[in-house]
């Protein structure tokens, strides 16, 4: 399965300042679950974009204009904690998302950003912070330069970020982990031969 | 050059070297189970490839699994029988040894791996399952990961991975009575934010460590993540190696003797540098409890809640404000004396045999208030065979709580439609997560030990265990 390649991606940016947002906030786990990997951006949210009789909750930001078609997710310190459940890269992909900036991330959804070809981006907080303050809905459209690692801002302030090169190679090129990885497959071999001289209990699994 | 005890595990896990601190890590072992284990599998089969190592590949049925007696294999999880059904179709063709809804050593992935010794010090363990770091009790270096990095565990077994810094926190001192490794972790991660070990591999280390018992390092390391951990992990010791020897899959003969001579060459050497290194006194420690909605949201069960004092930063104001609301809970305030609905002991942070036993001292002889629905749900069949034949299971029972098979339950199944609280319940929990809706819609929780779960349980609202005993 090959990904999306992330070259230059201009979008709307939506802002969501909260800190420690967890995956059961952006995926909760009783909307639309099945054995699947697309489908899930109506699930995107669900608590907070939605009210309890089912009709839209207006003061969400992503049922306001123009961040219904947002990009881009700006967000507080630790977004993406909590669970592993991959749902909730899967739903920010579905929705149009490729990049979320952040001061932090969970690590398992970093992980998960990266298989699926969404940025995990950090910025100092101040920098994200910044960044934040500058998007309005009529000021909300920016640019994610991968070859360069930059953010082009909405009012033309230019931020640098890092990403692991082997990460950002197959972003730009939209490759998928497991056929590059194959590719090692006799090297694999060699270091569990190795191995299991030196720890044979690691691989003869021989139970009572 | 001295090496600390996480880099000699990563070190003899280094299939290659990827640039740019990114490494090719061999994966000892790949535990599977319902949820993301179906969807993983699913992805394998799509794309035509086999499980490379099943030896090295295991499953059960812990998430969405009923733990209502007499279940069979379903959920009241909304979709959750598509993942039952699935898993179970498609671990088979593979030759993956399956504990499933029959086999008596089923249960959640992290009671299991340690008890059966499919887990030992110096592996490389992982499964689609943030908690997985529970499993560094043992020694291992164990994470989360999500259903792509398990299907490249599947087809590969490896997993591409930056290597972590290392965070060395040293608890000194000796706990108190009524005290336990819960309010340790609960204690560190309030101390330091839910995001403050955020990169790190991080080892436990101290006096207070060095004497819990492998059900107390168990539950230490479970919250790792909680912390924003990769993984948390206690080096081996006389206590491991006790704890392993003669479980169903640890080495034997030879091979035992062997891994122990390689197992004592694990921990840190003595002038090993960490990246960064914290001391916490456990000495004065009291029981903690979370009040909000993150478990950094953490205070002594006697002491007030902080509110939005000293909070400045206005993205930290509002996210408090938030969990304030969602809590409903004041500033200055106690959460002592309020009034549960809903008592829930279990979970892989707190469902071993340690913390049922220590539960049922509390619950002997006493009863569960009126209008408390209290569950509890060993972390494994093992456990729950074991507690009953030590009578437990009668304890609990007769105190008023409902005595359950093993699986995640009230844990996660709550944020999924799934065995949950009542709508706007407020309840105590032996779990690792107070998420908004977590544990049912609306409802708040509070995370503590399990020993404060249970006297709470009695009282009927928030209750400090070590006065209970004072006063009967």
């Amino acid at each position: 399965m090959s990904l999306e390649p992330f070259i230059c991606v201009r979008g709307v940016a939506a802002r969501l300042m909260q800190n420690n947002i967890d995956t059961d906030q952006i995926t909760p786990g009783h909307v639309g679950m099945k054995v699947a990997t697309s489908g899930f951006g109506e699930g995107l949210f669900f608590n907070w974009r939605y009210n309890s009789d089912g009709t839209e909750n207006s003061d969400f930001i992503l049922n306001q204009q123009p961040f219904r078609d947002a990009k881009f997710l700006i967000a507080g310190v630790n977004f993406g904690c909590g669970s592993s459940r991959e749902f909730a890269v899967f739903a920010l992909r579905d929705f149009g998302f490729r990049a979320i900036i952040a001061p932090s991330f969970g690590a398992i959804f970093t992980s998960n950003c990266y298989m699926n070809g969404i940025a995990p981006i950090i910025l100092a907080e101040e920098d994200v912070v910044a960044l934040a303050e500058e998007i309005s809905s009529d000021c909300a459209t920016m640019t994610i330069d991968m070859k360069a690692c930059e953010i082009h801002s909405p009012k033309g302030k230019v931020f640098t970020f890092h990403i692991p090169a082997l990460q950002r190679e197959r972003m730009l090129l939209g490759l998928d982990a497991i056929s590059q990885t194959l590719k090692r497959d006799s090297e694999i071999t060699d270091f569990q031969a190795a191995d299991a001289k030196r720890r044979p209990w690691v691989y003869e699994v021989t139970g009572l | 050059m001295k090496r600390t005890f996480f880099e000699k595990v990563w070190d003899d896990h280094v299939i290659a070297d990827l640039g740019d601190d990114a490494f090719l890590i061999h994966i000892d072992r790949n535990f599977l189970h319902e949820v993301s284990g179906a969807i993983s599998l699913k992805g394998m089969d799509s794309a035509g490839r086999k499980v490379r190592n099943p030896d090295l590949t295991f499953a059960t049925l812990d998430h969405v699994l009923e733990t209502i007696p007499g279940r069979g294999m379903t959920t009241r999880m909304p979709g959750g029988n598509d993942f039952l059904s699935e898993f179970s179709e498609r671990v088979g063709p593979h030759d993956i040894k399956f504990f499933d809804l029959d086999d008596p050593r089923q249960g959640i992935v992290h009671v299991i791996a340690p008890e059966l010794g499919l887990v030992l010090p110096g592996m490389t363990f992982i499964c689609g399952d943030s908690h997985t770091c529970t499993i560094g009790g043992v020694g291992a270096f164990a994470w989360g990961v999500g259903t792509s990095d398990s299907e490249h565990a599947l087809s590969t077994q490896t997993v591409i991975a930056t290597k972590p810094k290392t965070l060395r926190i040293n608890f000194e001192g000796e706990l108190q009575s009524g005290v336990y490794a819960k309010d340790m972790i609960l204690a560190l991660i309030g101390a330091y934010t839910a995001d403050g070990g955020t990169g790190f591999a991080i080892e436990f280390a101290g006096e207070a460590v060095r004497s819990l018992s492998m059900d107390g390092r168990l539950t230490l390391c479970n919250m790792a993540v909680e912390f924003g951990g990769r993984t948390g992990m206690v080096a081996p010791d006389e206590i491991t190696y006790d704890y392993l020897k003669g479980r169903e899959f640890s080495p034997k003969g030879d091979d035992w003797d062997r891994a122990i001579e390689y197992w004592r060459t694990l921990p840190s050497d003595l002038e090993a540098q960490y990246d960064a290194e914290y001391t916490l006194d456990c000495s004065q420690l009291t029981p903690q409890i979370t009040w909000g909605t993150s478990p950094e949201h953490v205070i002594g069960i006697e002491e007030k809640t902080p509110g939005l004092l000293g909070i400045l930063d206005p993205t930290a104001r509002s996210s408090r404000q938030r969990a304030m609301e969602y809590a409903e809970i004041g500033s200055g305030q106690s959460v002592l004396g309020l009034a549960i609905t809903g008592a829930f002991i279990g979970s892989c942070t707190n469902s071993r045999i340690d913390d049922l036993r220590a539960a049922a001292e509390v619950l002997r002889g006493r009863k569960v208030a009126d209008g408390v629905l209290a569950i509890c749900v060993p972390g494994s069949t093992t456990v729950k065979k074991q507690a009953e034949a030590e009578g437990l299971d009668k304890v609990f029972l007769e105190a008023g709580f409902e005595w359950r098979e093993s699986g995640c339950s009230l844990c996660m199944s709550g944020a999924t439609g799934g065995e949950s609280f009542p709508k706007n319940a407020r309840v105590i929990a032996s779990t690792n997560r107070n998420f908004e809706n977590r544990q049912g819609p609306n409802v708040k929780s509070h995370l503590a030990s399990p020993v404060t779960v249970a006297a709470s349980a009695i009282a009927g609202f928030i209750a400090n265990a070590q006065h209970l005993t004072e006063k009967n």
